[in-house]
């Protein structure tokens, strides 16, 4: 059993981040997420493994150093909360463009504008339906849990550079500032020179002798290459899609009813199974872990399981509901509850959304 | 009868194109000075035995496609983020050689924070700052280097300082932080103007490869012919009579100290 502590969600980050051998971070102070930052300052990463750690003067030049390093071949990591990850859109698009692998966090508040300091879930359209500009998907990993802030930094970098691509971990204000038992996973050496060396052909650490020089760039002014390269991502996001899709099914297997939520929304829409069981109610709960790749083709075998109706619950006005429609395909009723601006829902309000909306509706 | 194979002998080469050109046609404008100042940045990491180490970011502009030429190693940044993409590279490579080659758009209007920060951090690398007044790829529009007075397409009347600001100079402006360790403002337009220059970047490049304290910049005022609407040779002339008064060419910052 690794070392056991107790933490905030984004502590445990700070920390998985330097137990992931991360080479770098660069960030930029935002509500509610700056522990990341202030947590790295304290715990010295540089002397602890060597990894950098750098606040920057603006989110959009964070995102730009990720550019770079990640383009030189190594594992760098950033997070922000909603306002500071609309900054780094433009370097998302050029990453996703150029096809690097880095991790970044948001610890999402209310919005839109500067909005509140409060929990949200609503930059759930900009995660996946690209918040940049362009044809790209990114990798998203809804936390629940401290345990996963820090499970999902060492997941976020395995398949970042599996797939040469952004993973996002997308958590809230909730899960960044709440604090619980985490179990540490053991310290991962940083790559050495060498190994990037061997393993990463196409990052830019300087052009050895007979060898092909490497460009990271996003720009090819033939639109026919252009078209080929965007054919190449959409290839790979299909083999995500194929590949990567991650959800918790919670007495679903003869649930009438289903929850669909992620992130803290997950956690109490659990409570909300519970309660809705002890009435007799045949409830479930469909907990997303990848929010892209989507889980299209569980929510299809709940239809085939004989579902009646699914409620999104999250807290924005309604956005993965949209994806929750479109994978059902009116197969059953869908309905969308959620608090947002900042509030959270209760168990008692998602119960009582299932009971109105879906059951009696 | 002297043939050619007579004179085409090693022993008699006096100019050698640099390896680390490529060989593709420039997508430069005939008597732009991006050309030259290519060429001496990559004779200098070649002369200094760098390019195995050397590791270059482009920027958005004329010369965006700068790693389609030099034949190292290069990432190419978003607009004005080249110093932040250039410290990312530093900070998580401090033994390679890293530079960034910016125009003044990119480096003085979109990306003034990330050239004063990187400057104020006193990160590690070398910028290369080409200023011609104007921005050429996207056709000729107001640049925040354009002269009082000065006409482009966003300023057809010529520059209006009472509306339009006044020129930003950037490199001054630059020198006064304590991070940077050298800054120096050359041209290329003429062979004397480019053996100073190269000389420049050489010093900017040694700073970097001995550890030197400091960012080290070398600003290079060159011309636009296509831009300003004249003949390359015009434009050089105009450049001397009109952007060296308020760019003044030289060292304006030595071995971390202000010479001027």
């Amino acid at each position: 059993m690794g070392e056991l502590k107790l933490m905030k969600g984004n502590e445990a980050l700070a920390e998985a981040a330097i137990r992931a051998g991360a080479d770098a971070y660069f960030g930029y102070p935002i509500t509610p997420q700056s522990e990341v930052i202030e947590y790295l300052m304290s715990e010295k990463p540089y002397e602890r493994t060597g990894m950098v750690v750098l606040q920057a003067e603006s989110e959009v030049a964070a995102i730009n150093m990720i550019y770079g390093a990640a383009g030189a071949g190594k594992r760098v990591i950033t997070s922000s909360s909603s306002p500071g990850i609309s900054l780094k859109q433009e370097g998302i698009s050029y990453i996703s463009g150029a096809e690097l692998p880095c991790v970044y966090a948001n610890v999402v508040r209310g919005g839109p504008g500067l909005g509140t300091i409060q929990p949200s879930q609503a930059d759930y359209f900009q995660s996946v339906k690209g918040g940049g500009h362009g044809d790209y998907k990114q990798i998203v990993l809804a936390p629940a849990s401290v345990q996963e802030m820090s499970d999902f930094v060492k997941l976020g970098f395995e398949l970042a550079f599996k797939y040469r691509i952004a993973v996002l971990i997308l958590s809230d204000g909730v899960i960044g500032q709440m604090m619980e038992k985490v179990e540490l996973f053991d310290q991962m050496p940083r790559l050495t020179d060498e190994e990037i060396y061997e393993k990463f052909p196409w990052a830019t650490t300087g052009k050895k002798k007979g060898t092909e020089r490497r460009i990271i760039t996003s720009l090819d002014l033939d639109s026919h290459k252009m078209e080929e390269h965007n054919h190449h991502l959409q290839r790979k996001y299909k083999t995500i899609m194929e590949n990567e899709v991650r959800s918790e099914a919670i007495h679903c297997d003869d649930a009438e009813y289903i929850f669909v939520a992620y992130g803290s929304s997950a956690r109490i829409a659990q409570k909300a199974v519970d309660m809705a069981r002890a009435k007799g109610i045949k409830a479930g709960l469909i907990r997303l872990i990848t929010l892209f790749p989507f889980p299209e083709k569980q929510l299809q075998a709940f239809c085939k399981q004989g579902v009646k109706g699914f409620l999104a619950v999250e807290m924005s006005a309604g956005q993965m509901v949209e994806d929750v429609r479109l994978s059902v395909a009116g197969c059953a009723k869908v309905q969308h509850y959620g608090r947002f601006g900042g509030i959270i829902h209760s168990p008692e309000e998602v119960l009582r959304a299932m009971e109105q909306q879906i059951i009696g509706g | 009868m002297i043939t050619f194979e007579d004179i085409v002998k090693p022993e008699n080469l006096v100019y050698e194109k640099t390896s680390l050109m490529t060989d593709k046609a420039l997508s430069y404008c005939p008597g732009c000075g991006h050309g030259t100042a290519h060429r001496i940045i990559m004779e200098v990491i070649e002369e200094l035995g760098l390019e195995e180490n050397t590791i270059g970011v482009a920027p958005v502009g004329c010369s965006v496609l700068a790693y389609e030429f030099m034949n190292i190693d290069m990432t190419q940044a978003a607009h004005g983020r080249a110093p932040a993409v250039a410290t990312g590279i530093k900070r998580t490579w401090p033994d390679k050689i890293v530079f960034t080659y910016q125009g003044d758009g990119d480096l003085a209007a979109i990306g003034t924070a990330e050239t004063i920060h990187a400057c104020n951090r006193g990160e590690k690398f070398v910028i290369i700052f080409v200023n011609n007044g104007i921005y050429g790829m996207t056709g000729g529009q107001m640049a925040p280097t354009t002269l009082p007075g000065m006409k482009s397409s966003t300023s057809p009347y010529g520059r209006d300082i009472e509306t339009m600001g006044n020129p930003l100079k950037i490199t001054e402006l630059v020198a006064q932080l304590p991070g940077t360790y050298f800054v120096t403002r050359q041209a290329v337009h003429t062979p004397a103007a480019v053996r100073k220059a190269k000389k420049a970047i050489k010093k900017a490049f040694e700073n970097q490869r001995d550890d030197k304290h400091g960012l080290s910049f070398v600003e290079i005022v060159s011309n636009c012919n296509s831009g300003w609407k004249m003949t390359p040779t015009d434009s050089n002339k105009w450049m001397e009579e009109n952007m060296f008064p308020y760019y003044p060419m030289g060292d304006i910052k030595v071995d971390g100290k202000l010479v001027k």
